[in-house]
């Protein structure tokens, strides 16, 4: 494989030097008692809702890593090694897997019973702060996650000169990968794109043939859609011009997953702009499904304990959180989270299968797209 | 009483007959220790090193006690104690081991180890009793010779019976002074005991270490049976202050004692007899007594009736008197005890605190504690506790003993200690003292004191005031260690670090770059810091 150059490479590239500059100069500085470097806060109480924009966006609030604040020193440490390490990745033009680059850092440190990083959640961690650090995003400094999610659909992509064809992917569909920013949509047939919680339903619709005779592009997010899955639908939309629709459980996780592919998440707040697609639309499960297809046999019993009742936990406790959440105040949102309280169940999309296998392909999707019968 | 029963009882006089206090004794070894062949050679052992501790002091000496023990048959022993006290006269020295209930200080109100009088004698009894041998005793004053007399009980007189009485010349072999140790004054006694030599919790070695950390001016030495020597050093030339005599306090005096008294009494008056015979007890105070019971001051003490006795004794209670003197105590001391602990534990930590004397119905009583913590104190699950009263060590009855519930109401882990239930756990020893001249014990045997509010109130806030100081002693260490922990990571952090920031930086020296880093991480570190 040739190397690979980024656009970006030659800015991403003066950011780090910048950053290690910065640090050099605390130490050349005799009036400097530590070394400090300022991150965004990432936490919850910075993440505001942009409603004009219909999407999370960071707010200014930064914190200062300090090197002898024993609470910060370590992620000190550990940011400044991936950072000189994503460095040398954009100098010799590779790209390697955030897994890959954990074990390359990853060994005990002389002198104490601990490793420079004890799993891979320390790492990726670290890559998001140096994401925030330095503006620079995950693709910008060469890093790639697992690829999550496949799709299937009337659609051709160019991916480094090589042209696919996602209709003829067989039963597998294109895996997606984290960086899919130099896709190019050679061709599109589709009408829209339905994105699906879980793999299980796009394997159900693929045999139904669904992305053929509807045009669609399927995607499967299996649960909490990726990086790569927000970015991919966000530029097909973006470039394809083509409708979102979200198909999830009818249970307050389904409907966080909806959020986050619509207005962006908590954690990667400071790239909504890029992640975040606000007119996605949600078309199911609802509530009023349970009545209007008879799935009243097929719901479940909601977790846990309800309010004043030792609860809320579990699925209680989760309803109750996502409603006070600033970007699910509308009242078609709030309306569905009390009718989950009021009959204390839940209803998952393969409870369709009740009716018949085909019954989500040939009737319920088609029938709500048709009547345009969406959450918005 | 009805004639009828009074004739019943002479009827059957015939079986009855006057019981020897050495014959009851003996049918009850139990009560004074004797209950089985591993028990009884610690209580000889105890008897025979409390009286030297409590001689040797009396007289301003420092203590040198040596016991020597040797296996010679099947569970019996030869047991010998030598002291170098002031010695015993001639006179005395066969009463002293040949009759129970013979001493110099049961009559005293005055802290000392043993009181009634039993401790030796008893022991010389359980030597004939299990072995059929009698006991040899040398002593010697200054400037006297050296008496030897072997003695044994005639337990239905309850008197000695005397088979050897001679002088022993400084030129013979069994002169004392010959052997290893210094001998110009001072007692040795020898005998014969059925008894089982063992090592542990329970055992003549645990016994004398006890005594050795709250007598650390004895110097006390130890020779096993299979010939191994231990010796508790002396680490103190300074003797506790003496404790003095007082006379009984008026509200903790018992009726029989003040019947005995006022039969005894050569007091004109009841006034004299309250004022001359009780401690604190002023003309005022007294006038004050008789006239709330409603009695003649001027009447004569031994005219008064037993419900008069009982009436002033009431009487006396409303009467507010001052409490008594407290010099008849004498406490170890914070300095000695912080002594004995180091030397025998060799802890990384010592608190000890010394409470004020205070008054319990009438009988003064003082507590002390310490805490010995870490060092060579290895840590076992749980605390290892320490009684003693009148710097005697208490080895049995624990759980029934007032300094176990004590401990037992301290919230440890407020003092940063871990606790399992109500007892504190780590490589601690606690060491809790009563000094008093009436310790109230549970039983005759003295193993255990009474679970009385006011003494363990005492001895809470003692363990609270020492806990205090452990605790902020631990906070303080575990900082320390936080601060080290903290200048380890960053050091060895500041290693990964500098290749990366040259890597970053494009420049810069990496080995100049740590130098920098480490000076930071040194400047910061404060091993001080609070």
């Amino acid at each position: 494989m040739p190397k690979k150059e980024f656009e970006n490479d030659s800015k991403t590239l003066e950011q780090l030097k910048h950053l290690g500059k910065k640090i050099k100069n605390q130490l050349d500085d005799p009036e400097e008692d530590d070394l400090t470097f300022d991150t965004q806060v990432r936490s919850r109480s910075n993440v505001e809702y942009d409603e004009k924009e219909g999407r999370l966006a960071l707010g200014d609030s930064y914190s200062t890593r300090k090197f002898l604040n024993i609470s910060h020193a370590r992620k000190f440490m550990q940011t400044l090694m991936v950072a000189s390490k994503t460095k040398e990745l954009i100098e010799s033009g590779r790209t390697a897997a955030i897994r890959e680059v954990y074990y390359q850092l990853k060994h005990s440190v002389p002198g104490l019973d601990e490793n420079t990083f004890e799993d891979q959640d320390e790492s990726n961690n670290v890559v998001v702060d140096i994401e925030t650090a330095t503006g620079a995003i995950r693709e910008d400094l060469h890093l790639f996650a697992e690829k999550k999610g496949s799709l299937f659909g009337p659609v051709v992509i160019n991916d480094s000169g090589d042209e696919i064809d996602c209709m003829n992917m067989g039963t597998s569909g294109l895996a997606i990968p984290s960086i899919v920013d130099h896709y190019e949509f050679v061709e599109c047939e589709a009408d829209f794109i339905l994105l699906v919680e879980t793999s299980a339903m796009v394997n159900r619709l693929v045999e139904e043939d669904f992305h053929e005779e509807h045009n669609a592009i399927l995607i499967s997010a299996g649960g909490q859609p990726s990086r790569g899955v927000r970015r991919l639908v966000n530029i097909m939309h973006d470039r394809l011009d083509l409708p979102v629709y979200v198909f999830t459980d009818g249970d307050p996780w389904g409907y966080y997953i909806y959020s986050v592919l619509k207005s962006g998440s908590m954690s990667l707040a400071f790239q909504s702009d890029r992640l975040a697609t606000p007119d996605a639309k949600l078309i199911g499960m609802t509530m009023e499904d349970i009545e209007e297809y008879g799935l009243e046999h097929v719901t479940e019993d909601l977790k846990g304990k309800p309010e004043g009742n030792g609860g809320p936990t579990k699925d209680y406790k989760r309803i109750h959180d996502v409603m006070d959440y600033e970007w699910m105040q509308n009242d078609q949102w709030q309306n569905q989270f009390q009718k989950m309280l009021d009959k204390g169940v839940r209803v998952e999309q393969q409870a369709l299968a009740a009716n018949s296998l085909e019954f989500v392909a040939n009737t319920y999707l088609p029938e709500k797209i048709e009547n345009k019968e969406f959450l918005n | 009483m009805p004639n009828g029963v009074e004739e019943g009882m002479e009827a059957e006089g015939g079986d009855h007959r006057e019981i020897s206090v050495a014959e009851f004794f003996e049918k009850n070894k139990h009560l004074l220790g004797f209950e089985n062949a591993q028990k009884s050679i610690i209580t000889v052992v105890k008897e025979a090193v409390d009286n030297s501790l409590d001689a040797c002091e009396q007289d301003d000496i420092l203590p040198e006690v040596h016991v020597i023990i040797d296996e010679y048959d099947d569970e019996k022993c030869r047991v010998e104690i030598r002291d170098n006290a002031i010695g015993l006269d001639r006179e005395t020295i066969p009463k002293v081991f040949g009759k129970l209930l013979y001493g110099s200080k049961f009559h005293k109100l005055q802290q000392s180890r043993g009181q009634q009088g039993i401790g030796i004698s008893a022991s010389a009894m359980y030597a004939q009793l299990t072995t059929g041998e009698p006991v040899t005793v040398y002593s010697k004053q200054e400037g006297e010779p050296c008496h030897k007399f072997v003695v044994r009980i005639d337990t239905e007189k309850n008197e000695p019976e005397i088979l050897e009485d001679e002088i022993i010349e400084p030129e013979s072999d069994e002169f004392p002074g010959d052997k290893d140790y210094f001998f110009d004054h001072g007692t040795t006694i020898e005998m014969n005991i059925e008894a089982k030599y063992t090592r542990g919790h329970h055992s003549v070695r645990n016994y004398l270490k006890h005594t050795a950390i709250m007598n650390p001016y004895a110097r006390v030495v130890l020779k096993e049976p299979d010939g191994n020597k231990i010796e508790y050093p002396r680490v103190s030339k300074e003797l506790p202050e003496k404790p003095k005599e007082i006379k009984p306090h008026l509200h903790g005096v018992e009726l029989g004692v003040v019947l005995r008294m006022v039969d005894n009494s050569n007091a004109r008056t009841v006034s004299s007899f309250l004022q001359k015979e009780f401690t604190r007890v002023g003309r005022t105070s007294a006038e004050q007594v008789c006239e709330e019971a409603e009695i003649e001051s001027g009447r004569r003490p031994n005219t008064l009736d037993k419900d008069e006795v009982e009436d002033l004794l009431k009487a006396a209670e409303n009467v507010k008197l001052q409490s008594p003197p407290t010099d008849c105590l004498s406490p170890i001391g914070e300095d000695l005890m912080e002594k004995g602990l180091t030397k025998e534990l060799n802890p990384e930590f010592t608190e000890t605190i010394t409470r004020k004397p205070t008054v319990y119905k009438g009988n003064p009583f003082q507590v002390e504690v310490g805490l010995a913590w870490g060092g060579d104190i290895e840590d076992e699950g749980s605390f290892e506790e320490l009684r003693y009263a009148n710097k005697v060590p208490l080895l049995y009855k624990k759980s029934a003993c007032v300094t176990t519930k004590a401990i037992e109401n301290v919230s440890w882990n407020r003092y940063n200690i871990s606790q399992t239930g109500n007892r504190p756990q780590g490589p601690l020893y606690i060491s809790i003292h009563i000094a008093s001249v009436w310790v109230p014990f549970t039983s005759e045997g003295k193993e255990a004191v009474a679970n009385y509010d006011p003494i363990r109130k005492e001895m809470k806030l003692a363990l609270q005031e020492a806990g205090r100081k452990l605790g902020k002693y631990l906070k303080r260490k575990e900082r320390r260690e936080i601060q080290e922990k903290k200048k380890r990571q960053l050091t060895s952090y500041a290693k990964e670090m500098a290749p990366a920031i040259a890597a970053l930086a494009d420049e810069g020296n990496e080995a100049e770059m740590e130098d920098k880093i480490q000076q930071l991480v040194q400047n910061d570190y404060n091993p001080e810091q609070l």
